[in-house]
């Protein structure tokens, strides 16, 4: 009965997950990314048992071409990806990607045009030279702030300074996002940077734009993720055990982020009332068992944790403390270790969450696993200028 | 399942340069114009929004973070396709269908004037490690998949001028497009020869314009206007971005997408049942191959059908009446909009001089250029 009155809520058809692969996230892979969009594909494939003559659509998630130094990077990519003579979209987000993606997929599936649709998310950062971070000094308007010479690190060191001024906080609090995710990545296979590490290591790191220290951020990585979405109909064929899709949700804010106060992300609450609306959602924190929040800064997670309504305003940090978002805690967050832990190969690294969540909600999380049978999960991914906001809710 | 209209559409354009507008300002006007053509409220009634655009084009590395001021979308749900403006379209289409959203909007705009390297970054569209080192103009691979056209079909080079001669008659009667002109098929065969057999005047070239389309639910259609233009099916597929082994004479992305769209759109005999295409023109050649894989006629046909003046606009099955790109100019990712655009406005009948009489059903192509196998197609009806 419940499932029926959810499909109905979902529009004509309920969409599944039914298999997922990431590939390892290191600086420097030697695959290109067609072969690494390949591999994350393959991975998928298997794990659903199922063969690509089966997939009747594809859509990539990519950031920026300027990474690879490839026009139209999607058309590029497309054997790589399984698209070969098929209905193949790329969709594009900035840094929401990630979890953008399956949205896409979704309404694949969901408006009855598909019964199967693969998402690949594909990053290869290392080609761009000497380092990824150029590609980012042409995000910026040309004529009101490229002459600045910025790069992210300073906008989000703006964003981050504000967070801490509003809400009082002290470095130490936010550091301890980093030690947590780093930790639990060391559970995790793909992980390019799980460490045992401590707040004062944070807090000794080297300082690249006051208050961000070189390790409250992720780092640059290559590697891509997949995930086989399906309707309610064959995903009952493929598995016993699909995790559904029961709510997305998107929202972008004004390009004019100057003109915004930073310390809250509006569109990432937009976004994520959007998705619980869908999902029937009415309070976060006590009906989402696991949570996946965008961390590329430690800042970034408890920002994000608010604006996701899995606490009030400026308590995010109060909850870590407090050991809350453990992976044995209350509301484990990022237990997968997160992009600061398992690396932010952009788009790979947003689907990745995705990744983690439907094998929390399975119990095939191994050493990562949260106790207490996860039945409802929430991921998120952010992006462009400091202005988008990606949620996917999904539910065994 | 709730049917798909398109409500509104709006454009500005096409002209080879428009210094007087940015980019961010021809998406506004086409916005708000095709705003007041569906009588919408942007901040209220829409949904959701798309955007079409590819990076490199716009000389930024994320784009998607510089559209929704004048769009009316800030603090709403936006988001980019990096593809063609009908592949958004196609995206508004399953969102529609999903049940859950009702009017959706679509933009794609050119602003191919601010390029300064255009034919650089079509070269940065080839395999880095196989076909970028050849170095040379990218176009060489139109030349020869056009060379490999004729052989496999026995089409002639009169055969393609004949398109160029009746793409830009017909644009002489469009106001949106930038090329129209009197052309003989003497003009276009003496034209410089570019890349062997594809001569100059067989080669789009390039314009500035933007065009928006407001989709909407069939239920919200029928409250806002009374000549909705139905979306009866859509098909997209990309073939394979391996220029060794994609097939040189028959788009075969056309013609899977064709199919896709066909079975939706409950079309058996397409030749019979479509009254007019729009159909991507970038080079003359390329009508033909894809008239030929919309199975509007047979393979290797095109060419005598275009020779006999069949595709002429008082034809039996006028192809671009627009002009198409040859005529209107080449809009990049919009370039899928300009053959929706004027699917649209025929069908409304508010084709003005070039309205082709009693037409009901018409086909949008488009293809996204050298050096992809990408192709999208709709099929839109005035009958429900």
């Amino acid at each position: 009965m419940l499932s029926e009155v959810k499909s109905e809520m979902l529009g004509k058809k309920r969409v599944a997950i039914v298999g997922a692969g990431v590939t390892l996230f290191r600086r420097n892979l030697k695959e290109t990314g067609k072969e690494l969009s390949y591999e994350a594909s393959r991975m998928a494939l298997d794990a659903a048992g199922l063969e690509l003559r089966n997939i009747r659509s594809v859509v990539m998630g990519s950031a920026p071409d300027a990474f690879d130094g490839v026009h139209m990077k999607g058309e590029y990519l497309a054997d790589g990806a399984g698209a070969y003579h098929k209905p193949y979209t790329r969709v594009f987000v900035g840094g929401g990607t990630g979890v953008f993606a399956p949205l896409a997929g979704w309404w694949h599936v969901a408006s009855g045009q598909f019964d199967t649709c693969l998402v690949v998310c594909e990053e290869k950062m290392s080609s761009c030279y000497p380092h990824p971070q150029f590609a980012f000094t042409t995000i910026f308007d040309p004529i009101l702030e490229r002459p600045l010479g910025m790069n992210l690190i300073w906008i989000f060191a703006l964003e981050m300074n504000r967070y801490m001024h509003k809400h009082n906080l002290k470095k130490e609090q936010i550091a301890l996002v980093s030690v947590k995710n780093k930790r639990n990545a060391l559970d995790n296979p793909i992980a390019q940077l799980g460490a045992k590490i401590t707040v004062e290591d944070v807090l000794n790191s080297e300082i690249m734009a006051w208050p961000v220290q070189r390790l409250d951020v992720s780092p640059t990585s290559d590697g891509a993720a997949a995930v086989l979405l399906a309707s309610e109909d064959v995903a009952k064929e493929i598995t016993d055990n699909p995790v559904w899709i029961d709510g997305v949700g998107w929202c972008i804010d004004s390009t004019y982020w100057t003109n915004r106060d930073l310390y809250y992300p509006d569109y990432v609450e937009y976004a994520a009332r959007m998705a619980y609306k869908m999902a029937g959602i009415k309070n976060p924190p006590k009906e989402i068992d696991v949570a996946e929040p965008y961390d590329p800064f430690d800042y970034k997670e408890l920002h994000h944790m608010e604006g996701l309504l899995l606490c009030k305003k400026g308590e995010a940090p109060k909850l870590t403390a407090e050991g809350v978002t453990q992976r044995d805690g209350d509301l484990p967050t990022c237990p997968s270790g997160g992009l600061l832990g398992c690396g932010n190969p952009i788009a790979a690294a947003g689907l990745m969450k995705v990744c983690e969540l439907f094998w929390q909600l399975r119990g095939e999380a191994g050493k990562r696993q949260v106790p207490n049978d996860p039945r409802t999960g929430v991921a998120q991914a952010w992006g462009d200028l400091m202005q988008y906001g990606s949620v996917i809710v999904l539910r065994r | 399942m709730s049917e798909v209209a398109i409500v509104g559409i709006g454009c500005v354009g096409f002209r080879p340069m428009t210094p007087e507008l940015s980019y961010k300002e021809l998406m506004y006007e086409a916005a708000v114009k095709a705003y007041d053509d569906a009588g919408i409220n942007p901040r209220k009634d829409v949904d959701v929004f798309v955007t079409c655009a590819e990076d490199y084009l716009e000389g930024f590395s994320i784009f998607d973070e510089f559209v929704p001021d004048q769009l009316g979308a800030a603090l709403r749900h936006l988001f980019t396709v990096s593809g063609d403006g009908m592949l958004g379209l196609s995206n508004a289409y399953m969102l529609i269908k999903t049940g859950q959203f009702d009017t959706v909007v679509v933009e794609a705009h050119s602003k191919a004037s601010e390029i300064l390297t255009y034919m650089d970054i079509v070269a940065f569209a080839l395999d880095p490690i196989f076909n970028r080192p050849l170095g040379g103009h990218p176009y060489y691979v139109a030349g020869l998949e056009m060379n490999r056209y004729l052989h496999d079909t026995f089409t002639t080079t009169e055969q393609c001028a004949q398109v160029v001669v009746k793409n830009k008659k017909n644009a002489t009667q469009n106001p949106y497009a930038a090329y129209g002109a009197n052309v003989t098929l003497e003009q276009v065969l003496c034209s410089e020869m570019c890349f062997y057999p594809l001569k100059k005047l067989e080669m789009s070239t390039l314009a500035d314009g933007c065009i928006v389309a407001v989709l909407a639910s069939e239920k919200v259609a029928e409250k806002l206007t009374d000549n909705p233009i139905w979306v009866k099916g859509v098909g997209w597929c990309t073939e394979t971005p391996n220029l060794e082994t994609h097939d040189w004479s028959m788009p075969v992305y056309t013609r899977v997408a064709a199919e896709m769209a066909y079975k939706t759109a409950k079309i058996h005999n397409p030749r019979k049942e479509i009254d007019f295409a729009e159909v991507h023109d970038l080079f003359a050649y390329k009508e033909l191959q894809h008239l030929e894989a919309l199975k509007l006629c047979e393979y290797g046909e095109a060419g005598k059908l275009t020779e006999e003046g069949v595709t002429a606009i008082d034809g039996e099955l006028p192809v671009n009446p627009s002009g198409g790109l040859l005529g209107m100019g080449y809009g990049l990712e919009a370039s899928g909009m300009q053959k929706l655009l004027e699917t649209v406005l025929q069908l409304r009948c508010e084709a003005g001089k070039r309205q082709i009489p009693d037409a009901e059903v018409g086909l949008a192509h488009t293809w996204r250029g050298i050096p992809t196998t990408t192709g999208v197609i709709a099929v839109l009806s005035n009958v429900k």
